[in-house]
């Protein structure tokens, strides 16, 4: 495996480990045994496997980006995790812990969610499996995704205001966690990143490394049994991230995250701890928690997932930030030469890769295309006017 | 399996130290002496009398008073705490200006501050254990730093002669609540049921099983915290319990304007059900 699994107490070098309530320490360590046991049982291996084959619509193609590639002078290949059903990457990992909490005899699901696309992910495996579901949502993001607000309800689900704080996703984990910590006996709290306490951000990885196993492949194919030069994706919690690093992290290629320079955890943050895990955050000079601020609500988070940190710590992975009206070129930019409208998440990928064209001329770079932009129109369509 | 690194430190938990600190004694001493044991909590930093409050509910009765220092996402605590941590943070709450004025309280019971890891691991551990030590502080409750991670802070605050206050919940099974009370010193923190802080109309009959599942297994007092809302429910679990903590039905007051009159008025009425059970 190409990313170790993490410590016994749930670390990627000093970064993770388990600092939640101690109402929730019992459901921790449940889970990781559970986990544990799942991943190494063929037969769930084989009826997730069917899931994302026969439900999910994997594998997603690899595409390469001709027209783009001859106007910035980078020749581009995007992963499309954007054609997976619902829309984004995050169906890998929520069919996973749907399976897992079935197994255990959890028959409720609660998630929090940014942009919505976890929370319309969890709804549709919560729909799929006969599951009740409840979704926790920030104020400020339910106005700004209403589309999916109403996918989530169509879907099933229950969505409730965060209100709270910021009111963006930091509050709707934190109201998530309040729920678990309350319904902890017959509830999976169904985590949409690489984020949380152990074995969260261990296990959320493992059900998107099947991103990076198949673009592997699918660049050994296209490039003679090459890799990209480069691997790229937008980074919040990092799930998508991770996801697509974990199939080249024992490679050549140059793995480089993308963070809003309103939501840099990595790019300016310091080490602190807060839901669940010792991470990268911004803060204050007390170790108040900042409020992010990103055009993104996917991406609208003060911290990141541990093993971002460590791999950060570490020097295997390099963290550039982008800006919003960065994000908002790019978003057009892909639209317009490729046909592909990306959702803003890893339009900041993308904006990365326009903006540092210089140094990357000539260059192979693989993007992680992990949603569709359908979900964020309305909101460009105020931008742009 | 991956192996243990430095950075496993979390592993290792220190042994609690064999005295009881300041605010063990006491409580054992007010057990001793047949009473029933009141911890009230105030936010600090919550408007301009808070300090005045806190004087005024130790002289209503409280054995030992939790000061709240706030913390911007506040994960066990339920709507109305939430809301006086965002009160006060917007009044400019840091947890330098919640102990100093602490400093000058001279309450007359011991005081333990409760607060979110992250404020205690941005300081620093010896620091934010000296500074709470300095300001007469005699123990800290961290309620998202569970047995598991609790060595490094716990080494820091043992060295202050902080006394580290462990919370044991209802979910924890039987071979895990003796190593809970053997690392807790001040008092065993039961949380009484499963959820937030936050008033309930009746007491969870999990704060009776959780404080009989404590006092089978140590001698430390063991308070039940977590929706005790009334003199009648302080009464009912502390049949099992050694006492209480109190909480958000104390906040809900604050926040309507109760002030120190008000706040004393509602402390001494739960002082007076105990002492009258």
């Amino acid at each position: 495996m190409a990313l170790p699994e993490p410590s016994p107490s749930g670390r990627f070098g000093e970064f993770g480990g388990r600092y939640v309530p101690e109402t929730l320490v019992p459901a921790c360590l449940e889970l990781e045994e559970a986990f544990r046991e799942a991943w190494a049982d063929p037969a769930f291996r084989a009826e997730l496997d069917d899931l994302l084959r026969d439900y999910a619509g994997r594998p997603s193609p690899l595409t390469e980006c001709h027209r783009l590639s001859d106007e910035i002078g980078v020749r581009v290949l995007l992963k499309r995790e954007d054609l997976n059903h619902t829309g984004s990457h995050k169906i890998n990992n929520v069919l996973g812990q749907a399976l897992l909490a079935r197994r255990m005899g959890k028959t409720r699901l609660v998630a929090e969610t940014g942009a919505g696309q976890h929370g319309v992910a969890t709804a549709t495996a919560a729909a799929l499996l006969g599951m009740e579901c409840m979704v926790y949502m920030g104020e400020v993001d339910m106005a700004r995704q209403a589309l999916n607000v109403f996918r989530m309800r169509l879907l099933g689900a229950e969505v409730v205001p965060a209100v709270s704080g910021s009111r963006t996703l930091k509050d709707a984990v934190n109201e998530a966690m309040r729920d678990w910590v309350a319904t902890v006996e017959g509830t999976h709290y169904c985590l949409g990143s690489v984020m949380g306490p152990h074995p969260y951000p261990w296990m959320v990885r493992e059900f998107h490394t099947v991103i990076g196993s198949e673009a592997r492949a699918q660049c050994a194919d296209l490039l003679d049994g090459g890799v990209p030069d480069v691997v790229t994706e937008c980074v919040g919690g990092g799930s998508n991230a991770i996801g697509i690093f974990s199939g080249f992290a024992d490679t050549t290629a140059e793995l480089v995250g993308v963070e809003p320079a309103g939501g840099a955890a990595v790019g300016r943050g310091v080490p602190g701890v807060v839901h669940g895990m010792k991470s990268y955050l911004m803060q204050d000079e007390f170790g108040q928690v900042q409020e992010a601020e990103s055009i993104s609500a996917g991406l609208d988070y003060p911290g990141v997932g541990p093993e971002h940190s460590h791999l950060a710590a570490i020097g295997r992975a390099r963290y550039e930030q982008v800006t919003d009206a960065e994000v908002i070129d790019a978003f057009q930019l892909l639209s317009r030469t490729e046909g592909i409208i990306p959702a803003l998440e890893p339009a900041h990928a993308l904006a990365w890769v326009s903006r540092d064209r210089a140094a990357l001329a000539g260059r192979t770079v693989l993007v992680n295309l992990s949603g569709r932009g359908d979900k964020d129109v309305a909101q460009m369509m105020e931008i742009l006017g | 399996m991956t192996p243990l690194t430095a950075a496993d430190e979390g592993l290792t938990v220190p042994a609690a130290p064999p005295e009881p600190g300041a605010l063990e004694q006491s409580l054992r001493a007010g057990r001793e002496a047949g009473r029933k044991l009141l911890v009230p909590y105030v936010t600090g930093g919550l408007g301009d009398d808070w300090a005045e409050i806190v004087r005024a509910i130790a002289d209503a009765g409280a054995d030992a008073i939790e000061v709240g220092i706030p913390f911007s996402d506040p994960v066990m605590d339920g709507p109305v705490i939430q809301e006086a941590s965002e009160r006060a943070l917007a009044a400019g709450a840091t947890p330098a200006s919640v102990l100093d004025e602490l400093r000058g309280v001279d309450a007359g019971v011991p005081l333990a501050v409760m607060t979110y890891y992250n404020l205690a691991f941005h300081m620093g551990h010896e620091r934010f254990a000296s500074s709470l030590a300095e300001a007469g502080v005699a123990a800290a409750i961290l309620p998202d730093l569970p047995l598991e991670e609790v060595g490094p802070w716990a080494g820091a605050a043992d060295a202050a002669g902080v006394e580290t206050v462990l919370l044991a919940a209802p979910t924890a099974p039987d071979d895990r609540l003796p190593r809970i009370v053997a690392r807790s010193r001040g008092f065993v923190y039961a949380v009484g049921l499963l959820g937030v802080t936050g008033e309930r109309d009746a007491l969870a009959a999990s704060s009776l099983v959780i404080a009989r599942r404590l006092k089978a297994v140590t001698d430390v007092p063991v308070l039940v915290g977590v929706g005790v809302s009334s003199a009648e429910q302080a009464v009912e679990v502390s049949q099992v319990a050694d006492g209480v903590v109190i909480g958000s039905a104390l906040m809900r007051r604050v926040l309507e304007g109760a002030g120190p009159a008000g706040a004393a008025a509602f402390v001494g009425e739960v002082r007076a059900a105990l002492d009258a059970a």
